[in-house]
């Protein structure tokens, strides 16, 4: 198949996927049996661009005008490429996981959750190989919208008041402060299209100008979550843990990060920001939002909500990187988005088997349960180990170009983040491993045994992919690099 | 020959259509012959705005006399963006009508209802097309005498005194519009509208025009429900049959909005309307006003049709901000969500009257649960809504899109934030639906399980479909807008 066509599959598939699901919805083997194909559709498709993608080719799709001169158009570039690679090849590893969740915790509204979860996977996509803000922007709103039914998956009180946080600041954000941004780039530049090295270099904004709009996209783009619009990821705890694991450690979060990316790259252009020096005030933000969520992190007893903050300071190791705006932090930032990706997904697929096996959710109670649960807890303290940054895991390797990036520029005060926010993962997710494993369980809890199969095949691949990342980081690597204009 | 003929068809069809209905009486027949003569209505707007597109605007003379004495008949890109509006709206809510109203009408009245439904066809499309204000006045009489019927014939009593409200303030604005005409008229000799562009500016007493300028303004306010003379309008919109609210909701207010763009940028000109009054200034801080009130007003109202009547009254506050702006970018945005609510507020009309069928009753408490329910309803309430709020991929992002734009390009970031910011209120007012059909148990009120009939929903979706359509392929909505616009700055045709 051409690039075209396979950007289109790629689209496509995951929504077909929707429409067979909600059909077998009554078989619930055949629903699964199409979940799983659909995923392993969707990874075929990816894979067939990636080739091309790494010979330097930008496959292109343009379909609809969706407004005058800004069509709804796709371009596979390497950071899309990147994005969509660990967004979908994990979409299989959740989709086992969810089997084994959704069944062993007897959820309800089974069906409802596999479509929307396709949906998400289909809008991800859209985001991923968007070549153009306005399209990107469909597909960002798009994804805020179709994974609100997964965050109040319950129904209840607190679902409902989750999910109005979750919309409030995802929606509240994205139209008050980033709509407005996109729009008068449009007034200004009279494009949207991604370029490498910026569209707003020629507009004739004044440097106060470029910096107020970085600060409406920066802000707006809600999904990224930085301090103060963070609130949301928190909130978004209340869904089932699969859907926390896939979407909020990865497809919706890394959305975000990895618009703020391609906006610094490929909107206001690497060169032109370090120029007019707009974005100097970035990092500080980053840096707070790194620090503070670390504090917050390490402040929590739930496990869902530790591991939220966590992310929320992890995003921000993104946007700092980003913001440094040195070709090896962008290039640090780029594969920040995949290696957090496998270790997040990994403690979540954790924290998710805990509460099916045992139904804890308290970080207080989990003293002992490394003895009941070996295998949860193993690959739990390889996800922590990967989000400290200790080798050989994969979380090492970006924080190690983030660390070579910051020292290039010269950023005194990043150096000193990313060092304090070290000691910090180590602080909060360190314990965790120590009660697991080293202290004895108390006395009177139920016996229980490890999660349902499907729960630990999932989790332990993943474990095994944030060991073999660095061994195996020759691709994700060549995108890293090709996005900040090294290399290939 | 009969292509040539198409501009005094377009409302002479449906116009012998309503005799016809009356003469034939039976429910059935009048049906199919409303349905027939709008759906011809539809298909010469669409043939005319094709027309236009390639070959520019049209001039009809009625009785082949000329104008300015004879009568004339003009469709510009303007005009045919809204005849197709009328005509579309006006067909799949005559083809709605079907089931709707006769749950609604004792038998024996139902062709009354197909008889005024084409009359207010006519007289809309009527208001549209004509070249001759006095001609307008006259369309814009049939149109209004036959939605006081309609307003009229609904089920609950309170309906009746909603048409008396609606005729007072109707009759009212009407009258407003004539004097300002007749004044026109004393000034310059001429009742032509393109003739009176040409003379208005060397007419003998400025005081005349300038009293027209706000008689016109007052009149043709009323009729577009601009705040704060919008008091007519929930409630018409609230106990009127629901297929008159989808119809009424999506087409007369647009018509009125035409109306004052034909008077204000074809009559007057820009400049003599910011010279004699400042207008721009009070029609923007009347839209800011509307925009607020009416949207926070919907927010806590417990009748759907009320809430969505309210979220009218704040969607035309958008279009009229839009003329405000009298820029290219903000008159593009007022045309092209004049299309866009029409669509999107009929979508959700035609929607929520398939609740009411079922339901007996559109109250907030009758959504509970009817996610599952009435599930193809609820999904169409809920994409028309998202179009409402002006997420991407729906018709009312692009207006939004150009309202930025246009306060973009004006420097007024303030107006930015306003517009906005506003958008949020209406995504809270539609989320009171979601949260209710969605995450709420079925209360007492709610329906048994089971469908809006067919006949009623495939309207409706015809319309969600047309949202999500045109907020993704807009080169035919967008491109006619901006060519209107040009047309009213009086740039190319």
């Amino acid at each position: 198949m051409s690039g075209a066509q396979l950007i289109a599959a790629a689209l496509l598939v995951p929504a077909a996927g929707a429409a067979g699901i909600a059909l077998a919805g009554r078989w619930p083997n055949l629903r699964e049996s199409v979940t799983l194909a659909t995923a392993a559709a969707l990874l075929a498709c990816v894979l067939g661009l990636l080739p091309a993608v790494l010979a330097g080719e930008r496959p292109q799709l343009a379909v609809l005008e969706m407004l005058p001169g800004i069509a709804l158009g796709f371009r596979v570039e390497p950071l899309g490429m990147l994005f969509a690679l660990v967004a979908s090849s994990l979409w299989i590893v959740n989709s086992v996981y969810s089997i084994g969740y959704m069944r062993g915790n007897d959820e309800p509204r089974q069906t409802r959750f596999y479509v929307c979860f396709a949906l998400a996977l289909a809008a991800t996509m859209g985001i991923a190989f968007s070549a153009n803000l306005l399209t990107l922007f469909l597909f960002y709103e798009m994804l805020t919208l179709v994974t609100w039914p997964l965050v109040t998956h319950h129904g209840d009180d607190e679902a409902r008041a989750g999910g109005r946080t979750y919309l409030g600041f995802l929606l509240g954000t994205s139209i008050v402060l980033l709509l407005p941004a996109i729009i008068a780039t449009w007034a200004f530049a009279g494009t949207l299209e991604f370029v490498h090295g910026g569209i707003l270099r020629g507009a004739g904004l004044s440097n106060a100008a470029v910096g107020g709009l970085l600060a409406l996209y920066m802000f707006g783009i809600g999904k990224a979550a930085l301090l103060p619009f963070h609130r949301w990821l928190p909130a978004a705890m209340v869904a089932p843990t699969p859907v926390s694991a896939l979407l909020h450690a990865v497809a919706v979060v890394k959305a975000g990060v990895f618009t703020v990316v391609k906006v610094i790259v490929y909107v206001f252009g690497v060169e032109t920001l370090a120029e007019v020096r707009a974005a100097d005030w970035l990092p500080t933000v980053a840096g707070f939002t790194i620090i503070a969520a670390s504090i917050v992190a390490l402040r929590s007893d739930n496990l869902k909500r530790r591991l939220a903050y966590s992310t929320v300071s992890q995003l921000s190791y993104v946007v700092l990187a980003a913001s440094l705006l040195t070709p090896l932090s962008v290039a640090a930032a780029a594969l920040h988005i995949a290696a957090h990706a496998v270790g997040k997904i990994t403690l979540f697929f954790a924290a998710g088997a805990i509460y099916t096996a045992s139904h804890k959710t308290e970080v207080s109670q989990l003293d002992g349960i490394g003895r009941r649960m070996p295998w949860t807890m193993g690959a739990f303290a390889i996800g922590a180990l990967s989000l400290i940054g200790i080798p050989p895991a994969a979380g090492f390797l970006s924080k190690w170009m983030m660390f070579q990036g910051a020292a290039a520029a010269g950023h005194h005060v990043a150096l000193a983040v990313l060092a304090l926010s070290t000691l910090l993962n180590a602080a909060y997710f360190l314990p965790i491993v120590h009660a697991a494993f080293l202290r004895q369980p108390r006395a009177g809890e139920a016996v229980h045994g490890e999660a349902p199969k499907p729960m630990l095949v999932a989790l332990a691949l993943t474990a095994v992919a944030t060991l073999g990342l660095p061994f195996l980081a020759a691709v994700p690597l060549a995108l890293a690099r090709a996005t900040a204009g090294i290399g290939p | 020959m009969t292509l040539a003929h198409l501009p005094a068809l377009v409302v002479v069809v449906p116009l012998l259509a309503a005799p016809l209905a009356v003469l034939l009486r039976r429910s059935s027949a009048a049906w199919a012959i409303a349905s027939a003569a709008c759906a011809f209505s539809f298909a010469a707007a669409l043939l005319l705005a094709a027309e236009v597109a390639a070959q520019g605007p049209i001039s009809y003379h009625l009785g082949s006399w000329p104008p300015p004495w004879g009568i004339e008949y003009r469709v510009d890109a303007l005009s045919a963006f809204v005849l197709v509006l009328v005509s579309g709206i006006g067909t799949l809510t005559a083809l709605y009508a079907w089931r709707s109203i006769a749950a609604e009408l004792p038998r024996d009245q139902l062709y009354l209802y197909y008889a005024m439904h084409c009359l207010c066809v006519a007289g809309l499309l009527g208001m549209t097309i004509t070249g001759d204000a006095f001609n307008l006045f006259v369309f814009m009489e049939i149109a209004s005498l036959s939605s006081y019927v309609l307003i009229a014939l609904g089920r609950d009593r309170r309906a009746l005194l909603a048409a008396y409200q609606y005729l007072i303030l109707g009759t009212i604005g009407a009258t407003f519009y004539v004097i300002g005409v007749g004044l026109l008229y004393l000034a310059t000799g001429t009742l032509n509208i393109a003739d009176l562009a040409e003379r208005l500016p060397q007419a003998a007493s400025p005081r005349a025009v300038l009293a027209a300028l706000a008689f016109i303004t007052v009149g043709v306010s009323l009729k577009l429900a601009l705040f704060p003379l919008h008091f007519w309008l929930p409630n018409a919109y609230a106990y009127a049959p629901s297929a008159v609210t989808a119809f009424l909701a999506a087409t007369a207010t647009k018509v009125s909005v035409y109306v004052l763009l034909r008077f204000y940028f074809g009559i007057f000109g820009l400049q003599l309307v910011t010279e004699l009054l400042p207008m721009r200034e009070i029609l923007l801080a009347l839209s800011l006003v509307a925009i607020l009130t009416a949207s926070l007003v919907a927010l806590w109202q417990a009748d759907l049709k009320r809430l969505f009547a309210y979220s009218s009254v704040a969607q035309i506050g958008y279009i009229t901000l839009g003329i405000s702006m009298a820029s290219h970018d903000g008159l593009t945005a007022a045309v092209v969500h004049l299309f866009n609510h029409g669509i999107t507020k009929g979508a959700l009309f035609l929607l929520i009257g398939g609740i009411a069928l079922r339901a007996r009753g559109a109250s907030l408490e009758c959504a509970r649960g009817l996610g599952r329910s009435m599930p193809l309803t609820s999904l169409g309430v809920v994409i028309a809504g998202l179009s409402l709020i002006g997420v991407p991929g729906t018709a009312g992002f692009v207006s939004k899109w150009y309202l930025v734009l246009g306060a973009i390009e004006a420097g007024s970031w303030w107006l930015v934030a306003f517009v906005v910011a506003t958008s949020l209120i209406a995504a809270a007012y539609v989320w009171r639906f979601v949260e209710a059909a969605y995450l709420s148990a079925p209360g007492a009120r709610t329906p048994e399980p089971g469908e809006t009939p067919a006949t009623m929903l495939v309207p409706a979706w015809i319309l969600v479909a047309a949202c999500v359509g045109f907020g993704l392929q807009t080169s035919w909505s967008v491109g006619t807008a901006q060519r209107a616009a040009a047309l009213l700055l009086g740039g190319a045709p």
